[in-house]
């Protein structure tokens, strides 16, 4: 096979492992800081896509534009689930809070089936058939797209732990609770602020991803699955290694997809977790506990 | 009041005669049995999967399900039939268990469910319980080479599909006089795609007329959500046409991907699998739903049950075409045919009697190109035809065989220009 397929591959791959990484950076943002497992991931991303559509269709918005509004929805709506539903179970045992967000991702992908109906539905770009050539190597426009505002918002996000008051105070609490309600620091109000940012995450990465696939109101479980794969490879809590972990699955697909077969491509994620699980179990950059 | 002079009342005599024997003659081609008896209602079991990745194919089956009682009515069938909807969810393990729960709750018959690895599960079922299953669509042939005792199938097996499939890939070189050299064969890997993929495997090298190799096989996973990497690899080997078995999802994903990639091989041509001809491949796709052909057992649009099984599609669903549920409606309604045909004759919904008649059954007139329905010992029906489907003007059209064509074939394709 000629050299430039494999260079293609693992652009590619890696291109579409941005956005999976954008994707898992809010289940990460979430378990660091509440320590609670989003087991509703996949769809609470599978509403954001579906609200990317109907942005779409009712204003014609782009959803690569659509995810300011669907991130700021999801943020809210974060916020809310965390303060309302979430939070009297934060005190609770971890399979009370197991229990509490399989019924979330239930009724969410129930009520999504309700409203929108079994069929795939997407959103059609007017360059979501066009490619950037360099040389032999094409790129899907739609992916180079999608993982540049992957990267944004993983940089933004990054910023705003690092470098604003509020992302500090997060980060305070997700080191040391108790410390943090002794400084005085409003815990509660921090981690429904942590949900809704993680939530918003999740909203951004859907409208990435409405660029790449389709959108079924069943397929939220199989995006919690490659989230938390992509979260326990990199390092629970660590968002650096959520998104190198991202990087990592998704080019070892598309390797793997050439490699093998491509109907293998699926098995080279669990491969890779169950490597990093055997040698390095804090996950590539998580901390030993 | 209006009086017959003796001329005209043996012209009207003989009319009504004539109508009365045209009449007969049309039920007794649909299969109309010569004694009818009061029956209570029919408990049949619809096991589709009406969500999940196969959803839209399997919503579209349902309306075959849906028209059967308003259509049976109108062939003058006197049974009743109560239909128990079951959601398989796209998942074989679900299938299972529905059909369990359907036999539990009082289904006499099972009828489903457009997927192989789900009537495999659903047969082991209806033999476990002793309850009748026709299937509506399955193409794996071992379904009915188990020597299972309850199970019957209306639809080509694999390999007939396949064998038929392959010889009007044939047809359609001659046709447009081309000769392709070589075919890159991509299939879902699932039970469905495996069995074509086999079927494939063992009929090519007996069919010294078609001009082509198969250079490369290529599977992958039916639920993919990208198909980048297959078709990079496909398009790698520069084969003249794609040989696809797919389903919708990855078939709408495969042609997207091909122009972003920028691959323009002489066109796809599909030896027997759903997907391509299915509406929502014209709905998501636009004009680039145009040129793919499928070789599919399709519906004859000539024959007088498509023009009854029509009306009352167009009642029940009048913002929507036959055309586009064809194969899916079709054989799910020629399935409930089945089950109402031998009902009616059996007399009872008593699991072996009904079973005995639905060996027994012999329609002659039907709605989908083939010989009658007529199960062998195994239970399976012979002689199902397939046609050259193409996709032009956004709508499935007939290309061969030429006694069946609306319009002739285009190969190779047209290259994809953007508008």
């Amino acid at each position: 096979m000629p050299i430039d397929l494999y260079v293609n591959a693992t652009l590619s791959g890696a291109l579409t492992g941005l956005v999976y990484g954008l994707m898992a950076l809010g289940l990460s943002v979430i378990f660091g800081v509440v320590r609670v497992v989003n087991f509703a991931h996949g769809e609470m991303m599978t509403a954001a896509m579906y609200l990317a559509i109907l942005l779409a269709t009712a204003i014609g918005l782009d959803p690569l534009l659509a995810m300011v509004p669907v991130g700021l929805a999801m943020f809210a709506a974060g916020y809310v689930l965390q303060r309302t539903l979430i939070s009297p179970f934060i005190v609770r045992p971890e399979y009370a809070q197991f229990m509490l967000m399989i019924a979330v991702a239930t009724i969410l992908a129930n009520g999504q089936l309700l409203i929108f109906g079994p069929n795939a539905r997407n959103v059609q770009v007017e360059y979501a058939l066009d490619s950037f050539a360099i040389g032999n190597i094409l790129l899907d426009k739609v992916r180079v797209y999608a993982a540049i505002g992957a990267l944004v918002v993983s940089g933004a996000l990054f910023a705003f732990f690092r470098f604003t008051l509020l992302g500090k105070a997060i980060r305070a609490c997700a080191d040391n609770y108790i410390g943090a309600q002794v400084v005085g620091l409003n815990v509660r109000q921090l981690y429904a602020i942590t949900f809704g940012i993680g939530a918003a995450c999740v909203g951004a990465a859907g409208c990435m991803l409405l660029l790449l696939v389709d959108v079924t109101p069943v397929q939220g479980p199989g995006y919690t699955l490659l989230a938390f794969i992509i979260v326990i490879v990199g390092g629970m809590g660590s968002l650096t290694g959520a998104l190198l972990s991202g990087l990592i699955i998704g080019m070892s697909e598309a390797l793997a997809g050439l490699l093998i077969v491509p109907s293998a491509k699926s098995m080279a994620a669990f491969a890779i977790l169950v490597v990093v699980l055997l040698f390095r179990p804090q996950g590539l950059l998580g901390k030993q506990a | 009041m209006k009086t017959l002079k003796t001329g005209q009342r043996h012209q009207a005599g003989r009319r009504r005669v004539l109508k009365a024997a045209a009449a007969t003659a049309a039920l007794s081609g649909f299969g109309f049995p010569a004694i009818v008896r009061g029956q209570s209602a029919l408990n049949v079991g619809v096991l589709l999967p009406v969500s999940g990745v196969q959803a839209f194919i399997g919503q579209s089956c349902k309306r075959g399900a849906d028209i059967a009682p308003d259509v049976l009515a109108a062939l003058g069938y006197k049974v009743s039939l109560k239909l128990m909807h079951a959601d398989i969810e796209s998942n074989v393990e679900v299938a299972r268990v529905r059909a369990e729960k359907l036999i539990n709750e009082g289904a006499n018959v099972l009828v489903g469910p457009f997927d192989s690895g789900a009537a495999a599960a659903i047969a082991q079922v209806a033999e476990q319980k002793g309850v009748p299953f026709v299937i509506n669509i399955a193409a794996a042939p071992q379904i009915t080479e188990q020597g299972y005792k309850y199970v019957f199938r209306n639809f080509p097996t694999a390999r007939d599909l396949v064998r038929n499939g392959l010889a009007l890939i044939g047809d359609l070189f001659l046709a447009t006089n081309m000769v392709p050299r070589s075919a890159v064969f991509m299939h879902v890997n699932d039970t469905f795609g495996q069995a074509m993929a086999r079927g494939i495997g063992a009929t090519m090298p007996h069919l010294t007329n078609l001009p082509f190799k198969i250079v490369e096989t290529i599977s992958y996973d039916r639920a993919a959500r990208d198909l980048s990497v297959e078709v990079a690899k496909a398009k790698a080997t520069n084969a003249d046409f794609v040989l696809l078995v797919s389903r919708l999802n990855d078939a709408i994903l495969l042609r997207r991907e091909m122009v972003k990639q920028r691959w323009n091989p002489m066109g796809i041509i599909s030896p027997g699998s759903p997907g391509m001809y299915e509406e929502q491949y014209y709905k998501t796709l636009g004009k680039l739903s145009d040129y793919p052909i499928s070789n599919v057992p399709w519906y004859n649009p000539r024959a007088p049950l498509t023009a009854v099984v029509n009306k009352a599609f167009t009642k029940h669903f009048p913002k929507d075409k036959l055309m586009f549920h064809a194969l899916n409606v079709g054989y799910t309604f020629e399935a409930m045919l089945v089950v109402a045909n031998a009902y009616q004759r059996a007399g009872s919904s008593s699991p072996q009697p009904l079973t005995d008649a639905i060996r027994q059954t012999d329609i002659k007139s039907r709605m989908m190109l083939g010989g009658p329905i007529k199960f062998d010992a195994k239970g399976q029906v012979e002689g199902n035809l397939s046609a050259a489907v193409q996709n032009l003007n956004q709508r499935p059209t007939v290309v061969l065989p030429v006694e069946n064509a609306e319009a002739n074939p285009v190969f190779p394709w047209p290259s994809y220009k953007r508008s």
